[in-house]
């Protein structure tokens, strides 16, 4: 299957998948994401979304700024509300996709039941995390995919805990295809999703969202971060697909630690690591060396 | 409306009440069941399970992983434009509590039945009415039966109410657990294609469907303004009061099909005559009737109105029934913390103040109360109020004392 | 009127621009964009949060400012730096 491009994509030049005016921050990741997997989509699906930010972006009835089917349901039943959606439209000859799109709160926290039993049915179902790190909608507050020592409201002086890894937490639960993504690679992320939607069972995607208010960061940034991200080794993008594990291309020349941008460039972006001390830095570092090495044993172990 | 119905071929069984709902189930063709275990409702989702596996049944089985779970996914799939099924009890009712008023408020139509059961601690799996009765300001239709028949009858039509364009709200189906659910008691049960001829299948097009490709429409997304939600509220309530007449038109209608006519909302049992009305709702209605028999032979002029449906409130009932009355006695099984009986709470706001009138507590965490008991405590408030005039007692606790 | 009916407009929400409302009136900052440096790579269209940039067909850029919160990140992305953010003037 070919590789999409901006000549692809121009044909959606003036397409607003989402209509303009919403109430999203201003340099919104969500909305980035969004935009890009209705692309990859062409438009043609339904989205099953609970609370968070995307609960409210879409503005107010009788209007909304989602341009497809979108049920909104409540925070911890995404998972679920989409396993009863999808079993009765294919029932119905229906076999187009069916979408949740929710929140790393949702997701990792409160949804978490909810989604590893969607995950270990292999309900027919695409899940989109999108990972702005922490519960943005009710004013930055630390989730379980915030990353250790952040600052938020709940944990003012830094997080102690670390990350779930929500995707390696997806792949032991042996469904056919989990990656991850970033908005700032929306090729990558695009191919992915439609790669997706060559399987049928539970595909998951984690999609890397930086939020400028949540991350106390200039909001147009968002996509200056998202790369850093990818570049500095903090986030790898990689790919499950039926059996087997890849790094994904961006991410491959940051296997060598010596070709990864310096971490501080993406962590001084950021407002919400500025308490940061150089033991902090070290201990980061440390970190992300851990999750390369355990990613490349993966693309090992799945061949 | 269905043209002439004419009476369907019926089989007799003997069946527990959690297997009756089942063949209701199966009956009504629902498309997607989600199972989740809980005594005293399991036998409900292990019974389709079987039927499914049979061939009996052609549905979507979801295995989930909690009755949060379980009533999320057949919202979804109500949502999704099929018929959609699942049961529960106390803790599992509770646990779903978030999702029930979730899927009112949506106005899409399903069935949930509901073995009651007490809430713990300590654990317990007796039977109580208190689970089904947290329910009641959801938007739930709830419906409370006293036969295996009357289950199956109840859950049965539950589809044909819910869907109604009129309705459109979940119907929840109350069975007592164990003195139902696991009691086999003989019923007659309508063949399948009699069914198909009183009951279509599912509509996707009322009231709405997401689906992909489908109408770009949103659920749920806030309103520009509040007044939308009381409107909203509104509705619900207008479509609770349709669904006194939907109720009673489907009953109608279930009665040329089956020949079982009951009184839609409420029955009075031996009320037409009398002058003191007992209360009730659920199984032990038959026992209280069996106290109402005894009594009558003792001269006291007493009958039984029993509740089918608590929600729509059977208001107009209540007030024709217990017009003229000198005293209602309300048995609840069942307690508000801090109010009292649930059932007498509702009811005494339109007692009026020279009707003599008592709220019964008993039966709590399942203990049993027999037809000699039920008879000893009606006399005693009848023989009061001859005595004294009219007694206002809001709870009258009777707990028999336990041995050594 | 029947409850499906009844739903529209209040339930149910269909898509509309502005549902968040007149949005280009959060902005500071505008983007103006400098046509001669333009190379019409598209860039800022795919990265725009709230699609207010068309990429029209002969691939130019137009901008839509009823609803550009002004956010930067065109500015931000463009490769070539064609894009400025300049201060909106109160008049």
């Amino acid at each position: 299957m070919g590789m999409v491009t901006m000549t692809e994509l121009h044909k959606y030049g003036t397409r607003k998948f989402i209509m303009p005016g919403t109430a999203a921050c201003p340099g919104c990741p969500l909305q980035i994401g969004m935009r890009e997997l209705a692309m990859a989509l062409d438009g043609k699906f339904a989205m099953v979304i609970p609370a968070g930010c995307s609960s409210v972006i879409p503005g107010m009835a009788p209007y909304t700024a989602y341009t497809v089917p979108v049920l909104h349901v409540p925070f911890a039943s995404s998972p679920a509300v989409a396993s009863g959606i999808v079993r009765a439209v294919r029932q119905r000859g229906n076999e187009d996709p069916v979408v949740v799109w929710a929140g790393d709160g949702a997701t990792a926290d409160i949804g978490f039941a909810a989604l590893s039993g969607a995950a270990y049915r292999n309900e027919d179902i695409l899940y989109i995390m999108a990972d702005n790190e922490a519960y943005m909608n009710t004013g930055i507050q630390a989730s379980g995919t915030t990353p250790s020592k952040a600052w938020t409201t709940t944990s003012p002086k830094g997080k102690t805990e670390g990350r779930k890894d929500v995707a390696l937490i997806m792949l032991m639960h042996k469904v056919p295809y989990v990656a991850t993504a970033s908005i700032a690679y929306p090729m990558d992320f695009i191919d992915k999703v439609r790669r997706a939607m060559q399987v049928k069972g539970f595909r998951f995607i984690h999609l890397h969202a930086p939020c400028p208010p949540g991350w106390k960061m200039d909001d147009a940034y968002t996509i200056r971060a998202s790369r850093l991200a990818v570049e500095t080794g903090m986030w790898i993008l990689w790919e499950y697909n039926q059996g087997k594990l890849t790094i994904s291309s961006p991410s491959v020349p940051y296997k060598d630690k010596g070709r990864r941008k310096p971490i501080e460039e993406y962590l001084k972006l950021q407002g919400r690591f500025s308490h940061l001390t150089k033991e902090d830095v070290e201990e980061i570092k440390a970190n992300v060396d851990k999750q390369w090495d355990l990613v490349l044993r993966l693309t090992e172990i799945y061949k | 409306m269905t043209s002439q119905i004419s009476l369907a071929k019926q089989v007799r069984r003997v069946l527990v009440g959690d297997h009756a709902v089942a063949e209701a189930v199966k009956l009504a063709r629902v498309n997607v069941i989600s199972a989740y275990p809980i005594t005293p409702q399991t036998l409900i989702v292990e019974r389709i399970s079987e039927m499914i596996d049979r061939g009996e049944l052609k549905a979507d089985y979801i295995r989930v992983e909690s009755e949060f779970a379980a009533l999320a996914a057949v919202y979804g799939a109500a949502v999704g434009g099929v018929r959609a099924f699942t049961a529960t009890s106390s803790h599992g009712l509770f646990y779903m509590y978030e999702m029930l008023w979730w899927a009112a408020a949506s106005r899409v139509p399903f069935v949930m039945a509901v073995a009651t059961r007490v809430v713990g601690p300590p654990w317990n799996i007796r039977n109580e009415h208190s689970d089904l009765l947290t329910i009641r300001d959801s938007g739930w239709i709830i419906g409370m039966a006293q036969s295996v028949q009357e289950a199956f009858d109840m859950t049965l039509t539950a589809f044909k109410i819910s869907e109604n364009e009129k309705v459109l709200l979940p119907v929840a189906i109350g069975l007592d657990g164990f003195i139902l659910s696991h009691t086999a008691e003989p019923l007659d049960i309508p063949s399948q294609e009699d069914v198909d001829s009183w009951l279509p299948p599912r509509n996707p097009r009322i009231p709405y469907t997401i689906e992909p490709g489908g109408e770009p429409i949103t659920m749920g997304n806030m309103p520009k303004n509040e007044v939308y939600h009381a409107l909203l509220k509104k509705y619900m309530d207008e479509s609770m009061e349709n669904a006194k007449k939907v109720i009673a038109e489907v009953y109608d209608e279930y009665g040329k099909l089956t020949g079982r006519n009951y009184g839609p909302l409420t029955e009075c049992y031996r009320c037409s005559d009398a002058r003191y009305i007992a209360v009730s709702m659920g199984a032990w209605s038959g026992d209280i009737m069996g106290a109402i028999e005894r009594l009558r032979d003792e001269g006291y002029p007493v009958g039984l109105l029993r509740i089918r449906y608590l929600r729509p409130f059977p208001e107009e009932d209540i007030i024709a029934w217990i017009n003229g009355a000198k005293g209602v006695i309300v048995f609840d099984r069942d307690y508000s913390a801090g109010l009292g009986g649930v059932l007498a709470s509702e009811i005494s706001g339109f007692i009026p103040s020279n009707v003599s009138f008592e709220g019964v507590l008993t039966g709590l965490g399942g203990f049993d109360v027999s037809p000699d008991e039920f008879r000893g405590i009606i006399k005693e408030f009848i023989d009061k109020t001859e005595r004294e005039g009219p007694i206002k007692i809001r709870k009258y606790w009777y707990i028999p004392k336990v041995e050594g | 009127m029947g409850v499906a009916e009844k739903l529209k407009g209040l339930l149910l929400s269909t898509p509309a621009e502005g549902a968040g409302g007149r949005t280009g009136t959060w902005r500071v900052y505008r983007p103006v964009i400098n046509y001669s440096k333009c190379t019409k790579c598209g860039l800022c269209w795919l990265y725009c949060p709230e699609n207010v940039i068309d990429w029209l067909e002969d691939k130019s850029i137009r901008v839509n400012y009823d609803y550009c919160k002004g956010c930067g990140i065109c500015a931000d992305v463009c490769p070539v730096k064609a894009i400025d953010m300049v201060k909106e003037v109160v008049v």
